[in-house]
């Protein structure tokens, strides 16, 4: 007997069951079907402004930080205007996103190279598939537009986010990737991004920038 | 035989930590750290209650039809060009993990946190067969550097002081200045940050464990807060995860249930800073991400559980907030548990995995107050279940002789109430006069495992049954 026929025999007979029975079969698949949403916390019902708001309350709680820019064309100015507040380097690197493409970043004083990180990078700008409002959490997927090593190994961590895109909660952002991917089908990797990366390993102090960037800037997108 | 179990030495090892200066100060952190955090967080959410009972009944029902939804899983990973393998026993997991090593020509293999890696001892096996294995998670990183285990499912490294990881770092990281200044957590926390990214970029083999497969999507999904398990899973070019078969939920919708107690209960936080959702290997346009995907599905003892009391066991979502919640834990800290999973669910884990015969003790170190089972997201009945384990230990005459004839001389009284209430009374009355003064006691007689440890309270009057009994006399007048 091989491992796996082992193992499906022993929760089989464990649960007492053949894995042939129609109605359970028939659960499972209007389950996985459905999905039904459960619980959802009355915090992220909220629409318009409002949920901007909360958006932005619960994202600088977990210390990342906020601005807001009218148009997408402001994007670059507002990179550059946060670099320079920080001192740090005028440079960053950026996927093949069309979004982030078709601003001026010419405009600006920025050093601009593409691609992934191989993980020499200070600063990297990233455009974000969606966010939650109900923990201040963006949405990344992966792809040649936003490669995940951006997500990771700069220090620097700028995302670039629509205020349309962000949704109340889990759910709606689930809706949101079924209808770009479609059901049941994912892109490599979707990261779920609240506020910087951070360790408390050591005597249980909070520490900021453990192996992933040490500071997370969200540029919304209000237009 | 996986990592030799020292659960058979409970005694001792509570007794050495308990006189641990240096322990004792380490453990007085998880009690401010994890505690207050996770009230206060739980405190914003109104609804968390009701999601506790979500989350509960949302594994009930994917442990009652799991051999399909394992085949909907498997279907769904292999759709996305990943593969999936199984493994009975901790010895077949680590021999799967070796053979995708092998044929990946790794060298070295950096590691994001596993429990399930720490079951199957997967470090000593590597590094037998001449692959390193480089623990990436700060806290995982620093006990592998002082050749310990975990003492904490999510922070293995929570009896360890900051001056001890300075002490380490110097030890090993000899190529730095000798005189650079570590005196603060966050020179730490920047030399492993600096240390470890070399190790991120060279690795062959990324491992991850997996907080929960998605039998919808087949998606593996890691929760961190460091960003050190995704730099494990993108960086190399195959990423093996290990996880076990009740890690299944059906659907995105029903894992995002689970996600919203999970960091609550595990560190307070509203949600981890990344949760990240891998399915199969990087796709044709993509520029990162892992060519080869692999999940290594391990048994080990668990279908077994199916049907039984303890299948409310594979509920457990490993947040970690029993142990941080539990008066034992936090007296005698992890390590004394003497074997992987420490705490109320360890105590309850470890017997199954590794029989009652060798972590007997620990199911008897529990005091029933019942404060682990009232912080479970998923509210496993830790207590129900540790008296399981003691009933199968007393009919199966493991317990010890003397804790024997004391339960029967127990049983003696309990069985002639009016003997008992005499005796316990006499009892009660004698220590309540001989502890007036003082109100506790430091030393008695036939309790010296008791006293010398901490003090015995001296009675304030009356027995249990004496003031119940007057308490039902007064509530039956109002």
């Amino acid at each position: 007997m091989n491992a796996r026929s082992d193992i499906f025999g022993n929760i089989r007979r464990s649960l007492g069951v053949t894995g042939r029975e129609a109605t359970r079969r028939g659960i499972v698949r209007d389950r996985l079907e459905q999905a039904p949403k459960g619980v959802l916390p009355a915090r992220g019902q909220v629409s318009g402004e409002e949920r901007i708001a909360l958006f932005r309350t619960m994202a600088e709680a977990a210390f990342a930080t906020v601005a807001e820019v009218s148009a997408p064309a402001e994007v670059p100015q507002a990179v550059a205007d946060y670099l320079r507040g920080h001192n740090l380097p005028a440079a960053v690197r950026i996927g093949e996103d069309e979004r982030l493409a078709a601003m001026p970043w010419g405009d600006t004083a920025l050093e601009v190279s593409h691609g992934k990180s191989e993980g020499g990078d200070l600063n990297a700008v990233s455009h974000a598939f969606g966010a939650v409002a109900e923990t201040g959490t963006v949405a990344m997927v992966s792809g040649p537009g936003n490669p995940s090593t951006l997500n990771f190994l700069p220090d620097n961590h700028v995302v670039v986010l629509r205020a349309r895109d962000v949704q109340g909660d889990y759910e709606a952002l689930w809706a949101k990737v079924r209808f770009a991917y479609g059901k049941g089908v994912m892109p490599r990797t979707v990261n779920w991004i609240t506020g910087p990366s951070r360790s408390a390993d050591i005597e249980q102090t909070l520490l900021l920038g453990a192996h992933g960037p040490r500071r997370l800037h969200i540029v919304l997108v209000r237009d | 035989m996986t990592v030799h179990a020292t659960s058979p030495q409970f005694k001792d090892n509570a007794a050495r930590a308990l006189a641990d200066d240096q322990l004792q100060r380490a453990l007085g952190n998880v009690k401010r750290g994890f505690v207050e955090r996770r009230q206060a967080v739980a405190d914003k959410l109104p609804e968390f209650e009701a999601l506790r009972d979500s989350a509960r009944d949302i594994k009930n029902h994917t442990l009652a039809h799991l051999d399909l939804y394992l085949e909907a899983y498997e279907d769904k990973v292999k759709a996305s060009g990943g593969h999936v393998h199984f493994a009975r026993t901790a010895e077949e997991a680590r021999d799967l993990i070796l053979t995708i090593c092998r044929a990946a020509g790794a060298r070295t293999v950096t590691k994001g946190k596993s429990m399930i890696a720490e079951e199957i001892g997967l470090n000593a096996h590597l590094e037998a067969a001449g692959i390193a294995p480089v623990e990436t998670d700060l806290g995982e990183y620093i006990i592998q550097l002082r050749g310990e285990m975990p003492s904490h499912i999510i922070a293995p490294a929570v009896h360890v002081n900051a001056t001890q990881v300075e002490e380490d770092f110097r030890r090993v990281h000899t190529h730095l200045d000798k005189k650079r200044d570590l005196s603060e957590p966050v020179q730490l926390l920047a030399e492993a940050r600096a240390v470890l990214r070399d190790r991120f970029l060279a690795a062959d083999v990324g491992i991850t464990g997996a907080n929960f497969l998605v039998a919808e999507t087949g998606t593996s999904i890691i929760v961190t807060n460091e960003g050190n398990g995704d730099l494990s899973q993108i960086l190399p070019k195959t990423h093996i995860v290990l996880a076990s078969i009740e890690k299944l939920v059906p659907t995105l919708e029903d894992v995002s249930q689970i996600l919203r107690v999970l960091a609550r209960s595990a560190t307070g936080q509203e949600l981890s800073v990344y949760t990240t959702f891998s399915t199969g290997p990087k796709r044709d346009a993509d520029v990162d991400g892992p060519e080869n995907y692999h999940v290594v599905i391990l048994d080990n003892g668990r279908s077994a559980m199916l049907g039984t009391s303890f299948e409310e066991m594979l509920r457990c979502i490993r947040c970690g907030a029993c142990m941080n919640h539990c008066p034992v834990y936090q007296a005698v800290g992890g390590h004394a548990y003497g074997w992987v999973y420490p705490g109320p669910m360890g105590a309850v884990l470890t017997p199954t995995l590794i029989g009652v015969d060798k972590a007997g003790h620990l199911p008897n170190a529990s005091t029933f107050c019942g404060r682990c089972e009232s912080v479970c997201p998923v509210r496993i009945p830790l207590p129900k279940l540790m008296r399981h384990w003691r009933e199968r230990e007393f009919e199966r005459h493991l317990t010890p002789a003397t804790f024997r004839s004391g339960l029967r001389l127990w049983g003696f009284f309990a069985k002639r109430p009016a003997l008992y209430r005499f005796a316990t009374r006499a009892a009660m009355g004698a220590l309540a006069l001989a502890g007036r003064e003082r109100g506790r006691f430091k030393w008695l007689p036939l309790a010296r495992g008791w006293t010398q440890n901490r003090d015995f309270p001296a009675p304030q009057g009356g027995t249990f049954q004496q003031r119940w009994a007057k308490e039902r006399g007064r509530r039956r007048a109002a």
